[in-house]
């Protein structure tokens, strides 16, 4: 397939490893944002292929695991309905929340249906006039276009039995939140490829600038990754601090402003709770008051629930490369794959859930990192 | 987060106002919303994240940046018309030949 | 910062008890199947024959040794691109057979029918029944159906079992594999699977995937006439490639090195999986096999198997190995490492 077998070319990829051991002269600790990305790194077993100078942190930027408890709490409220079609992106419906994950409500009757597509859910609600049809509408800037073009489409048409769940993070909020946090040991990022489609880069600037941190926005292919570690490496080793673009084919500096147009036509900004990380500031978006017949939240009075995330959870310290999973006192008791926590235990990239699975392998170094799955519960 | 693959833009048409394209990925098509990619046409290639074209690919970028990994010591006979050959095969197992 | 050693596999950490009712994902091939059937079922009718947990027994009667199996049809839709439940039916379990080493030789056949049922569809189902049956050169001999309300069966599930011959002197088993076994598969995988997703709501693909649902015992005939000491062959349906050798790794504890680059993908499989973020390991086949054989025998049992229409394009993807035991390794496209593991439950379409 064109512009993805190019990337995953190996002799490609070993001499831009070579070129990045021969670049490195130190330690340093880059975090690649996005999911998309760790789960590249670990797909194609890049963690093994750069030298040890170059740490990997894996960041917080898996919508699925970052959901908050709350949110998948209001989404079984929601889901446990009578008449209630639930629909979700298929990663979603494995990740428990307090009271089990969506995919065990199926097992009891509820109608819980997997989409690719927003659009696809508003299909099934103008085909059930009947019935009410709920979306779970997760994710970071990438997906935030699709999800609004739902709820304006539905509003247009007047799908008046189809509403939407939102629970959508942001990212640079989120970096900021680490690039802060006392102890950070974050020393550069590959910033995420596909959110800068379609916001651009100029955020990352000023982030770069603020924070003196080389933001390399990169893509998802194993030679994009190698290209954006290399690219990360040389700016630290000669003390720059700017924003570099590896994915000039997928992203510009002004990104997609059709799509940024529709986001704020339907969503505003507002603050957002991370699981195990806790509430950020102006780190999501919330539906607008004019399309509040479509807001699930408003529509199904689910607003006054609140789930408190469990104190015991290190994660947000275990995502900023401050702690390590044995670190914490409910590892592997209070919290497991089945019963997780935190954002690092919902997912299998996750650090925590990594640890759990293959203790023995990452101590021993003589393995390599865990195959990437969705998200395991 | 964020999956989104590169397919061949084959044909634009539009549904109930909402500019749509057939794309295609590998040896299938799929419908794709447009409405985010407004100017691309036949034989463009785009970035389709939950069934939305989210970006163009700028073919003239890509092969820019194929210059800068050749630059990085390669080959150099790596070009984007090779790619569908290219899922590189191993060679034989140790102490064997395939047959 | 060192954490005790996590239990091996087999003894299995998570209680069952965590989920108190059947998921759909206990049916998936995945982790949660492997839990079901390790915590709950074995342990309710141990027995040696059971404890192997290959697709078929080996029964003695009277000094005949037969291979013995029985499987059940649940697909939604009935009828998809490439095949339906009837042929499927008859092709899972002359599968489970022949990957035995055994000649299929008779089949049962029971229907649970959903009241309201349009009687053509059954026809349909029938002949293809009857085609699929011809083709594997199966007898069925006895059969049963029985009818439910509407509302408490999907149309139509179908359960077959089947009995085969042994050849003399073959003995097939996961417990037979070693260190040191090639492993071959017959073809592209993840045909199957991606043909039933793709005709599923919301993933639809327009049809341009077909299953592979084929007979398989011509090409282990094939395959145990160049080799009769293959130590072992599996048909990876549920879970895909992926489930087979992860199985075999774990309960043998035995290593498996596995070269991304060699598994061959056909190109409409290969669009489907990049979309939906699916690996095609883990894919559903329903007319492919993986054999574990001798070093040394492994490039003439490639040949016997390109030899075949259904093993044209076998190809050899990894190897049996004492390092790592109780794990599979990939070799990835760009010369990296991973380990192979199993989705808890099924394989689900991802955004991230």
């Amino acid at each position: 397939m064109k512009y993805l077998d190019e990337y995953r070319d190996g002799g490609v990829a070993s001499s831009i490893a070579k070129t990045i051991a021969e670049t490195v002269t130190r330690p340093w600790v880059l975090m690649e944002v996005c999911g998309g990305q760790t789960h590249s790194i670990v797909r194609y077993g890049i963690d093994r292929m750069i030298p040890p100078e170059v740490e990997l942190v894996h960041g917080p930027g898996c919508p699925v695991c970052v959901t908050s408890l709350e949110m998948i709490d209001k989404a079984h409220a929601i889901a446990s309905r009578p008449g209630v079609i639930f629909t979700s992106f298929g990663d979603m419906l494995r990740v428990p929340g307090s009271r089990g994950d969506l995919l065990t409500l199926k097992s009891r009757g509820a109608d819980v249906r997997v989409v690719y597509s927003p659009l696809d859910a508003v299909r099934i609600a103008s085909q059930n006039p009947a019935r009410e049809v709920v979306f779970f509408g997760i994710g970071f800037e990438t997906t935030a276009p699709a999800n609004a073009m739902a709820v304006y489409r539905a509003r247009k048409e007047g799908v008046g039995n189809f509403s939407m769940l939102l629970s959508h993070v942001l990212v640079p909020p989120a970096m900021a939140a680490i690039l802060q946090a006392p102890g950070n040991r974050v020393q550069g990022f590959l910033g995420p490829g596909h959110v800068c489609a379609i916001m651009g880069y100029r955020e990352y600037e000023s982030l770069a600038e603020r924070y003196r941190v080389p933001i390399v926005i990169t893509g998802f292919e194993p030679i994009d990754l190698l290209e954006g570690i290399l690219m990360t490496v040389r700016q630290l080793e000669t003390g720059r601090a700017v924003v570099e673009n590896q994915y000039a084919r997928a992203v510009t500096r002004d990104g997609n402003p059709a799509a940024r147009a529709l986001v704020l036509e339907v969503f505003e900004v507002g603050d957002r709770k991370w699981r195990g990380v806790g509430s950020i500031p102006k780190s999501g978006y919330k539906i607008r008051y004019e399309y509040r017949m479509h807001d699930a939240e408003k529509r199904f009075h689910v607003e006054e629930i609140a789930t408190e995330e469990s104190s015991l959870c290190i994660s947000g310290q275990i995502l900023r490369g401050l702690k390590k999973p044995s670190d914490c006192s409910a590892f592997g008791t209070l919290c497991t794959p089945q019963k997780p926590l935190g954002a690092t235990m919902v997912s299998a990239e996750g650090a925590c859930a990594a640890y759990y699975q293959y203790g023995r392998f990452l101590d021993s170094a003589s393995l390599p990192a865990v195959t990437a799955q969705a998200p395991t519960a | 987060m964020c999956l989104g693959i590169p397919g061949e833009l084959l044909e634009v048409r539009d549904v109930k106002g909402l500019k749509f394209g057939k794309v295609r990925f590998g040896g299938i098509t799929r419908d794709v919303c447009l409405e985010y990619a407004a100017d691309a046409v036949a034989g463009d290639y785009v970035v389709v994240h939950v069934g939305f074209a989210i970006s163009k690919i700028d073919k003239d970028e890509a092969a820019r940046s194929f210059a800068v990994l050749e630059d990085l010591g390669q080959t150099g006979e790596l070009t984007a018309d090779m790619a569908e050959q290219l899922l590189p095969r191993s060679g034989p197992w140790p102490g064997e030949e395939d047959p | 910062m060192k954490h005790p050693d996590p239990p091996p596999f087999s003894d299995c950490p998570i209680p069952i008890s965590e989920t108190e009712e059947i998921l759909l994902g206990h049916g998936s091939g995945g982790k949660l199947t492997a839990r079901l059937i390790e915590s709950v079922i074995l342990p309710a009718l141990a027995s040696p024959a059971l404890e192997a947990l290959d697709d078929q027994a080996v029964v003695s009667i009277d000094g005949t040794r037969l291979a013995f199996t029985t499987d059940s049809y649940v697909v939604t839709p009935l009828f998809f691109p490439g095949g339906d439940i009837g042929d499927l039916a008859v092709n899972g379990t002359v599968n489970d057979l022949a990957v035995g080493g055994a000649k299929p030789l008779f089949l049962s056949l029971s229907f649970i029918l959903e009241e309201g049922l349009a009687i053509t569809v059954l026809d349909r189902v029938l002949a293809s029944i009857r085609r699929a049956a011809a083709r594997a050169g199966v007898s069925i001999v006895t059969g049963d159906t029985k009818v439910v309300d509407r509302g408490k069966g999907d149309q139509m599930f179908i359960n077959t079992a089947g009995i085969g011959s042994l050849r003399p002197g073959v003995s097939l088993s996961s417990r037979r594999v070693r260190a040191g076994d090639a492993i071959l598969l017959s073809g592209p995988v993840g045909d199957h699977g991606m043909a039933i997703l793709s005709t599923r709501e919301g993933l639809d693909l327009e049809g341009q995937i077909q299953s592979d649902t084929a007979p398989l015992h011509e090409l282990t005939a094939a395959i145990l006439d160049a080799c009769p000491d293959v130590h072992a062959m599996r048909d990876p349906t549920r879970g895909g490639v992926a489930a087979t050798v992860v199985e075999i790794a774990t309960r043998q504890r035995l290593g498996i090195e596995i070269d991304e680059g060699a598994i061959p993908v056909r190109d409409p499989v290969r669009g489907a999986c990049e979309i939906f973020g699916l690996d095609p390991l883990l894919v559903a086949n329903e007319g492919k096999l993986v054999a574990f054989v001798p070093q040394n025998a492994s490039a003439g049992v490639l040949r016997a198997m390109r030899a075949t229409p259904l093993g044209a394009e076998a190809v050899r993807i990894g190897t049996v190995t004492e390092k790592h035991p109780g794990f599979v390794v990939v070799r990835t496209l760009i010369g990296g490492e991973r380990i192979l593991d199993l989705p808890f439950g099924e394989s689900l379409p991802r955004i991230c």
